[in-house]
């Protein structure tokens, strides 16, 4: 069974009074993940194969350039747009959808939002299409949550600069072409204000994937660590103001929250249609468990918090579409659906039972890739102290 | 090359049906609806043959407000424009009535080439292309697997599936109307940048007045044939199951097909 099987006109997910352009979008990337995903699912999770394929037919459709305005070659989509696409793809698989949000969200947003007109033209058309595919690289041994933290360094030479360190956990560091890069460029300056955002394609001198990781979930994104060894970077390839790089990864990383909460309300429904269709076809004392109460309550309770994430994470959208400010929202529906993900995913193997335990269902996936929602992109915690720290800012 | 493709939108195929309180046709109120398969295979086509000789598409169909949603589909595809057979009036006709008013649409511009699904699925009548082929005095192919439009652009060479597997190929002059069956083709998906340059292209609502009709040439006042009822035949009459090994299963009903139902 998987959830292409499920009928949607029985589960419909929440809507938000979409206008028909989204309903349109939603509809192509659930036929996209139905007919393109779906099929490759369990052998690429198995196996922890980067599906190029898939990725070079969503390149052809939009969804790698969704952010991205039509001058550059992307879909000149907003985020509420961009929210459904990746909540459709990762019901099916939580694997595509969070390589597709962190291509879109991280690096090509990254350049989008702080490249100068030259760099734009010169990397966001072959991204939003696919033609080339993003990392994004903050997050080092010893600098996760505290990304201040950050070690890798680099020094002035000549035109450019020879960048020296190692990131871990970059999404597609072994499979990226495009790779946005944080790295200290005065550490004598001033806390957050002595970071700079580099780009580094692959094929540099002395920039190189690293270990690539065997994960718990979400095992067909790519996850590697990337080594930058002397490596020289023109001028050209850094981003925005001279030591500004660390605020503009907190800019990133709010639009990035939003396309997490898409990931985590993705499996989190992906996790609850396919327990409700196993809950319809089960047989167990003379009838289908979904008769039972028990069953019924889990099912209940898991489509309440998907729908309550599914709101609160368009509400981050919208607000992000309207240029207000989301830091704060943003975090709020971040932290939602990543608990919510972990919540339906555990409920779902409890449904299947004996069966929720076995990889012939989905349910046991889910559940593997869900966990990378409460910690990705900011762990729960953090998302907590941001949460706090606005909402002290708010009533000063 | 300018071409017509005629659409119907129908039920989900996945949707669950009940029938409607007053019998005569299902209840659509919760039903999610699509293009109908074998039109999406037509609309396909059409955009392939107008990418391959130039032209455009324009895609025809009749019905209320919903079905507009399915022309926006059209356009996000591919197709130029699209004309919705808006007003009530044209609702709730036979294949009749709903072809003579797409004749009048597809007459009142110029194409070179009509086409549409083989069978609706959800009426499933099979002669809404035939009368629209009627009424434009056009040659006319149906259950077509293979088409082809010949150089110069007078002819289109298609290739039919007839009974017990036996395939043909006629040639027809065009103008005409070709009825395409599902398979025909792999259609694709629409894209992203395609919906959005869907909200920008016209869809033209008529009402019979704009065809040079009259209210009572088109839907339900214009039809001859009336739907008395639609039902759920009475499940598991007439069944019989096997059960046990397999193999003995698969026995006893070949047994039964050779004697009783004598078909093999």
């Amino acid at each position: 069974m998987t959830v292409a099987e499920v009928q949607h006109a029985d589960l419909e997910t929440l809507d938000f009074g979409l206008s028909g352009e989204q309903r349109a979008v939603q509809e192509l990337a659930r036929e996209f993940a139905a007919k393109e995903i779906d099929p490759l699912v369990d052998e690429i999770d198995e196996a922890q194969r980067f599906p190029k394929e898939i990725f070079a037919k969503a390149g052809e459709l939009g969804f790698l350039g969704v952010l991205v305005p039509e001058e550059y070659g992307g879909s000149g989509l907003g985020y509420v747009d961009y929210v459904l696409i990746i909540s459709e793809i990762s019901q099916v698989d939580p694997s595509v959808g969070l390589s597709v949000a962190a291509h879109n969200s991280l690096c090509t947003n990254h350049i989008l939002k702080f490249g100068s007109e030259d760099q734009r033209q010169r990397w966001l058309p072959d991204l939003a299409t696919g033609r080339k595919l993003g990392a994004w690289s903050l997050t080092e041994p010893n600098a996760g949550s505290d990304a201040a933290g950050t070690r890798t360094r680099a020094v002035r030479s000549g035109d450019g600069w020879i960048l020296n360190g190692s990131k871990t956990f970059t999404t597609h560091g072994s499979v990226g072409d495009v790779c946005v890069v944080l790295a200290v460029t005065d550490p004598e300056g001033a806390k957050h204000h002595n970071i700079s955002a580099f780009v580094l394609e692959r094929g540099m001198d002395g920039f190189r994937p690293g270990k690539k990781e065997n994960k718990l979930g979400t095992r067909a994104s790519d996850t590697a660590e990337v080594v930058m060894e002397d490596c020289l970077v023109p001028d050209a390839n850094r981003l925005g103001e001279e030591g500004e790089g660390f605020i503009q990864a907190l800019r990133i990383l709010d639009g990035g929250r939003i396309s997490i909460a898409a990931l985590g309300i993705g499996t989190a429904i992906g996790a609850l249609k396919t327990a409700t269709r196993y809950a319809k076809l089960r047989e167990q004392f003379g009838k289908p468990i979904a008769r039972f109460q028990a069953i019924q309550f889990h099912l209940a309770e898991m489509a309440t918090k998907c729908a309550a994430a599914e709101i609160l994470t368009l509400a981050a959208a919208a607000a992000m579409d309207g240029g207000r400010p989301v830091t704060r929202i943003a975090a709020e529906a971040k932290l939602l659906a990543g608990e919510v993900a972990v919540f339906c995913a555990e409920r779902g193997v409890q449904i299947h039972g004996g069966y929720g335990f076995i990889k012939d269902y989905r349910a046991e996936k889910y559940y593997r890739d869900c966990k990378i929602c409460t910690i990705g992109e900011g762990t729960s915690e953090i998302q907590r102290l941001v949460i706090a720290r606005q909402l002290f800012k708010e009533n000063r | 090359m300018k071409i017509a493709v005629c659409m119907k939108q129908v039920p989900d195929t996945e949707a669950s049906l009940r029938v409607r309180k007053d019998s005569l046709w299902i209840d659509e109120e919760e039903l999610t609806f699509v293009i109908n398969e074998s039109d999406g295979y037509a609309l396909e086509e059409a955009l392939t043959i107008a990418e391959k000789t130039g032209g455009e598409v324009v895609v025809f169909s009749l019905g209320g407000e919903r079905v507009r949603e399915a022309l926006r589909k059209a356009l996000a595809l591919g197709a130029a424009r699209a004309v919705h057979l808006a007003d009530p009036a044209f609702e709730g006709g036979d294949a009749l009535a709903t072809g003579r008013a797409l004749a009048a649409a597809i007459q009142a511009q110029q194409f070179d080439l009509v086409l549409t699904g083989s069978q609706s699925g959800d009426a499933g009548f099979s002669s809404t292309g035939s009368v629209i082929a009627g009424f434009l005095g056009w040659p006319h192919a149906w259950l077509v697997m293979g088409l082809e439009v010949e150089d110069g652009k007078k002819a289109a060479k298609v290739t039919r599936e007839m009974e017990s597997g036996v395939n043909e190929i006629v040639r027809l002059a065009l103008p005409a109307v070709i009825e395409v069956q599902a398979g025909i083709n792999s259609p694709r998906y629409a894209s992203l940048k395609g919906i959005m340059q869907a909200k920008r292209k016209e869809i033209a609502a008529v009402t019979p007045a704009d065809l040079g009709l009259g209210a009572e040439e088109v839907g339900a006042a214009a039809s001859l044939l009336e739907t008395l009822a639609v039902f759920f035949p009475e499940s598991g009459k007439g069944a019989e199951i096997f059960e046990g090994d397999p193999a003995d299963c698969a026995r006893q009903l070949v047994e039964k097909l050779r004697k009783e139902a004598r078909v093999l």
